[in-house]
């Protein structure tokens, strides 16, 4: 039975909302509890309040598979989750929380000479910059996972994979309960099940946010909303290259081997990797179809299941404990969207479809930076929403792990 | 959701189906044309709600069929 560190939680401060900020942040998940820390602690910025519909963390924060990588394949994203993985490796040291950060490793299995190039063409461009990801044969890759089936179950036959290594999972409820904390201790107000309605309007600018429970007046907007984003920007008048799918999870029952590699294939869509408390945890690909049901479907067991246990059939003898889903905005180039709208007081920070929680601490920083200075920092420049029109976009589907 | 009904095979799983976007059932409200082009290659309507859409029966007839769904439950209505 794993220790879950109850008494080291620290306290979250609940206060009361008051009529105006400097900053209103619209989301209680991560990137919005990230960027309130950071402007807190980097910038002394603390009139500042995170407003979240329902509890913190309650969205795709405390959904996801908690996979933290850097091994990108365009150079913007690999320096960027990089670095956001540099500033996770810190993040205990820094709040004091204990996160559960486990460096374990990615292995990429690639089933055939097309899955092989795209996976040597990562390592080269993440070796390029900096970050340690090497290519493995199949004796290579037993040695590291010995639960592996190499044949596939005769129909993904492992051809190699690329090793990811510094690669670790982290508890997502802490990461969001770090933050809070960090930014309520010094004077942020985080307040839960307030939901944003409106947003209060001067001529084009935007001035503060209509709640459930009344307007609240804020110098700038930040929109860090996870699933309805494409809703919140139409209050602002603007228009997202966002559509919105169910990605469903589950985790087994514990396993006692143990399974130290987070263990992901490009081809079949679907990763594995092992919690905190010995279970087996396991995504796939994202419904093909946008909706906004966070109902978990027997398809989607049936079909993950089929899959990873081809390549792990020891999972066969698991039982499913328990399955969700989360709503994954994906952007018509795979890549994040953050900063600028063209609206006057509203930022934003959104297409994080699969692959948002890596990217907490650098998003939740850049963010903070780009509301303190009024400049974009050069870490996300690339990633604003006028790369579309610029015809600068970032495609880089493979990276995603899913599709 | 689960089963889709094909006008020409009937009720088939969703899984032979490949979904084919939405269909936009308004002209666009833009009157600059390289604006209104721009919004029909890059942005998405992405309603959380009633939707119509066509969808590609790619591993049955291999035609196109429309269908009305309601996004916010993705529960098929037509």
């Amino acid at each position: 039975m794993v220790s879950e560190h109850v008494e080291s939680l620290q306290p979250i401060t609940w206060q009361e909302p008051r009529d105006s900020y400097d900053v209103v942040i619209i989301g209680g998940g991560g990137h919005g509890l990230a960027t309130a820390y950071y402007l807190a602690t980097r910038h002394g910025i603390t009139n500042v309040a995170v407003l979240e519909a329902d509890y913190i963390a309650s969205g795709n924060t405390g959904r996801n598979t908690t996979i933290i990588r850097a091994n990108y394949a365009v150079p913007e994203a690999i320096r960027f989750y990089d670095h956001s993985m540099k500033l996770y490796q810190g993040l205990a040291a820094e709040t004091g929380a204990q996160l559960f950060y486990r460096p374990k490793g990615h292995v990429w299995l690639a089933h055939s000479e097309m899955g092989m190039r795209t996976e040597h063409g990562r390592c080269l461009m993440n070796q390029a910059m900096g970050v340690r990801t090497e290519m493995l044969t199949p004796a290579e890759v037993r040695e590291l996972i010995p639960q592996i089936d190499l044949t596939g179950g005769g129909r993904y036959p492992v051809f190699g994979a690329s090793h990811h290594v510094e690669a670790a999972t982290a508890r997502h409820d802490r990461v969001a309960w770090a933050y809070a904390s960090g930014a309520t201790g010094r004077g942020v107000h985080v307040l839960q099940h307030r939901p944003v309605i409106g947003l209060l309007r001067d001529g084009d600018r935007v001035v503060g946010v209509e709640t459930a429970q009344g307007p609240i007046h804020a110098g700038i907007v930040l929109s860090a909303v996870g699933g309805w984003v494409s809703q919140v920007a139409a209050m602002a008048g603007v228009r997202l290259p966002i559509r919105t799918h169910p990605l469903h999870a589950f985790v087994t029952n514990d396993f006692d081997q143990g399974l130290d590699k987070i263990v992901a294939s490009t081809e079949l869509a679907c990763y594995v990797s092992q919690t905190e408390r010995g279970q087996m945890l396991i995504g796939a690909e994202f419904d093909s179809q946008p909706s906004f049901s966070r109902l978990s479907s027997f398809d989607a067991l049936r079909s993950y299941s089929y899959k990873i246990t081809m390549l792990l059939p020891f999972l066969r003898s698991m039982r499913i404990l328990r399955s969700w889903a989360g709503l994954c905005d994906i952007s018509a180039d795979w890549s994040p969207i953050m900063g600028d709208t063209g609206v006057d007081g509203f930022l934003i920070t959104t297409g994080w479809g699969t692959w948002g929680f890596k990217a907490i601490p650098a998003g939740g920083e850049a963010l903070a930076e780009r509301i303190a200075t009024g400049r974009t920092p050069d870490l996300i420049a690339p990633f604003g929403l006028d790369r579309f029109r610029r015809d600068h976009v970032l495609a880089d589907q493979a990276s995603a792990g899913t599709r | 959701m689960h089963m889709l009904d094909c006008p020409r095979c009937g009720r088939r799983p969703l899984d032979e189906f490949a979904f084919g976007g939405e269909r936009r059932t308004t002209a666009s409200p833009i009157d600059d044309s390289d604006a209104r082009d721009f919004d029909e290659v890059w942005i998405f309507d992405n309603p959380d709600g009633l939707t119509t859409e066509r969808w590609f029966h790619a591993a049955g007839c291999r035609r196109w069929l429309t269908v009305q769904r309601d996004t916010a439950t993705d529960t098929v209505m037509a």
